[in-house]
């Protein structure tokens, strides 16, 4: 644990901190809400009760639960089970309330709203009780009367706790990282590509007639003096148009994998007007071609023709080759694809008949500032061909 | 002591993990909606029906498709309708109220005693759509706009969301749900499980089903990978099939009733293939 936030912050809002060092967006609210879980016990008076409560009430996605657990188990490392020391954090702090971080208004205002007393009492209630059964901290809801059910109790028996799972201490829990294939910034799982790409639309309304237009009605309505006269109009639809290049072979191959999941999430989401995907090797210079095996050629004036403006391409490659590929007339890399003028005059030119175009690559981010792919920069944004890249990618487009 | 949930443990027919528990458990006590993510088949929407069972609530259930809108929850005012009538003077057009129809969320808001409210894959609808339903579901109330009604929740319903993670769900939404994801389950868990619907099934058979279950899991290139509702039904069908155990060992009898795509058959069939030249 970093010891100069604990100091400062104490264990509890040093931990917050650290989750948002980490990136975590945890706010104010969320950190109350787990003083306030805390003061309800629902923690069971036990570290690895307060890592779940925690976890449920900070995290919002799958993507950050591995982080989380990295915080966790980074600050929480020999820390007992027993969580008598937080409790007594809390405790000192509901006692003064300042506002831990008082330059930022969102922290003040959120502790205005909040009524500490009533917390105060909860926790008094709770740790009274609690030292008088001595059971080290099974108090759950339902037997305290502080819950939406009161004395009635919550009883959700038929939720049957299953298998011989042994979840060990909190920070053994928290160290196993099991979430870590969720990472955002590491999976490339078609279904979450499709998610991220979902983000590129521009609604339209074209279609069947579906809904009713009032305001249409009424005016339509009132020029027939009042003889009920109903229009409707299509409901709205993604009006946004992808055309995919891909680069396919040669250096690109231990790349598949990532470029397939691009490109079957593209497919099945069925979320465009139109969506279509090309071929291309290293550069594009006369024509790209519509199968991998570089058979059907199309040339560059008529794919300008098929696709409009609107349009927006986006090229996925390594953007690794000679330089001369890109810098010399006759420079292609295939005997077929005689090229007159450089390949970067040919990718700006496609450039240029789009309104938004841009590149993604899948090499480390690290080999960006290789000669060729320096150049392939001047003309194209590029991005990384992961997850949060492609969610880059898909911001800039649409705000085109 | 014991808890109140596991006074119970052992009766019941839906089957889960310590940390769902803990979040249903903690959800209810902060009076938060619980938002639920998983893997399709890893009992997400389940969860509200045993939920309402073991607290004797009725349940409503609001199935979020695409073209769903936050408002449709709340109430629908049939316009349309109103306007025909006037039309044909076929009913009273001036009491407003018979055209309001309460979609699930007004119901749950509205109803006398308190109620589970479903709002199952919300990420299906529009990426507004949660935002929408930040109002209603903070203050427990909403107005009818036509009739300047007010209804406010008598008893704050419980809500629990499911998402397939089609789209992403907006941060201030987030913020106030409750979140669990629903690890798929482990081999031991899958056992208790599987246990729950074929009570009969001899310990060998299982041991083996289980091991081919997530061999085919774990199989680089499939797409769709078989998830705990395609496993119970492939054992039930090997069952009614009556296979003798070598079958199962040999090979992947009646996969179709794991694998739903035909690429993902011919990938399991190359594999098995290849596996047994190894040999």
């Amino acid at each position: 644990m970093s010891d100069a936030l604990q100091s400062r912050h104490g264990v509890l809002l040093g931990f917050f901190y650290a989750l948002r060092s980490r990136g975590l967006k945890v706010t104010p609210t969320q950190w109350l809400t787990v003083i306030e879980g805390l003061c309800l016990g629902l923690h069971a008076a036990s570290l690895l009760g307060f890592y779940s409560m925690a976890r449920a009430i900070l995290v919002k996605d799958e993507s950050e639960l591995d982080d989380f657990d990295l915080v966790f188990a980074a600050h929480f490392q020999g820390m007992p089970e027993a969580l008598r020391s937080i409790e007594q954090e809390i405790f000192d702090w509901l006692e003064t309330p300042v506002a831990p971080y008082p330059i930022d208004p969102q922290w003040r205002q959120t502790l205005e709203q909040v009524d500490i007393e009533a917390l105060r009492t909860k926790l008094e209630e709770r740790l009274a009780q609690q030292k008088e059964r001595h059971d080290g901290g099974s108090h759950w809801v339902g037997t305290g009367g502080t819950s939406a059910f009161g004395h009635s109790g919550f009883h959700p028996g038929g939720i049957r706790v299953g298998g011989q799972e042994r979840l060990g201490t909190a920070v053994q829990v928290a160290a196993q990282r099991r979430f870590r294939e969720h990472r955002r910034d590491q999976v490339l799982e078609t279904r979450q590509m499709g998610v991220a790409l979902k983000k590129l639309r521009a609604l339209s309304r074209e279609g069947q007639a579906e809904e009713l237009d009032l305001e249409a009605t009424i005016e339509a309505s009132a020029k027939a003096a009042g003889e009920l006269e109903l229009v409707f109009t299509p409901p709205r639809h993604n009006a946004m148009s992808l055309l995919l290049a891909m680069d396919v072979g040669g250096s690109m191959e231990p790349y598949r994998r990532m470029v397939d999941a691009l490109f079957s999430a593209a497919h099945a989401i069925r979320h465009f007007k139109r969506f279509e995907h090309v071929y291309f090797h290293n550069c594009i210079y006369e024509r790209v071609y519509q199968d991998a095996a570089f058979e059907h050629g199309i040339p560059l004036s008529e794919l300008q023709h098929r696709f409009d403006r609107d349009t927006r391409l986006v090229l996925v490659g390594d953007a690794h080759m000679y330089p001369g590929e890109l810098t010399q007339r006759w420079g292609a890399l295939s005997y077929y694809d005689q090229n007159e003028k450089p390949g970067l005059a040919y990718l700006a030119l496609l450039r240029d008949h789009f309104k938004a175009a841009a590149w993604l690559n899948p090499m480390d981010e690290r080999w960006w500032e290789a000669p060729s792919t320096r150049l392939v920069r001047q003309v194209f944004p590029m991005y990384p061909l992961t997850v949060a890249g492609v969610a880059d990618l898909v911001k800039n487009l649409a705000k085109a | 002591m014991q808890t109140p949930f596991d006074k119970f443990a052992g009766t019941s027919r839906y089957i889960t993990s310590e940390p769902l528990r803990q979040a249903v458990n903690i959800a209810v006590a902060l009076r938060r909606p619980l938002l639920i993510k998983g893997e399709p088949g890893t009992g997400k929407t389940l969860l509200a029906s045993a939920v309402a069972e073991d607290l004797h609530l009725s349940m409503l259930t609001w199935n979020v498709k695409s073209t769903s809108k936050a408002q449709d929850g709340l109430y629908v005012y049939d316009t349309v309708q109103r306007l025909q009538d006037s039309r044909f003077g076929d009913r009273d057009v001036s009491d407003i109220r018979q055209y309001i129809r309460l979609g699930p969320l007004g119901q749950a808001l509205v109803s006398d005693e308190q109620v589970v409210l479903l709002i199952d894959e919300i990420d299906k609808a529009d990426l507004e759509f949660p935002n929408d339903l930040l109002h209603e579901l903070d203050a427990m109330q909403f107005t009818v706009t036509e009739t300047g009604d007010t209804h406010k929740a008598r008893q704050r319903p419980l809500v629990i969301i499911t998402s397939n993670a089609e789209k992403e769900l907006p941060d201030p939404f987030l913020r106030r749900c409750i979140f669990h994801f629903i690890e798929f389950p482990s081999p031991e868990l899958m056992a208790t499980i599987v246990r729950v619907h074929h009570p009969d099934l001899p310990e060998r058979l299982m041991n083996q089903c289980l091991q081919k279950f997530y061999w085919l899991r774990e199989l680089p290139g499939i797409r769709k990978r078989p998830s705990t509702s395609e496993l119970i039904d492939w054992i039930g069908a090997l069952v009614a099939a009556g296979l003798p155990l070598e079958d199962i060992q040999k090979g992947l009898p009646l996969a179709g009733a794991l694998l739903k795509k035909p690429e993902d058959l011919e990938v399991c069939a190359g594999s098995s293939r290849a596996r047994s030249t190894w040999r």
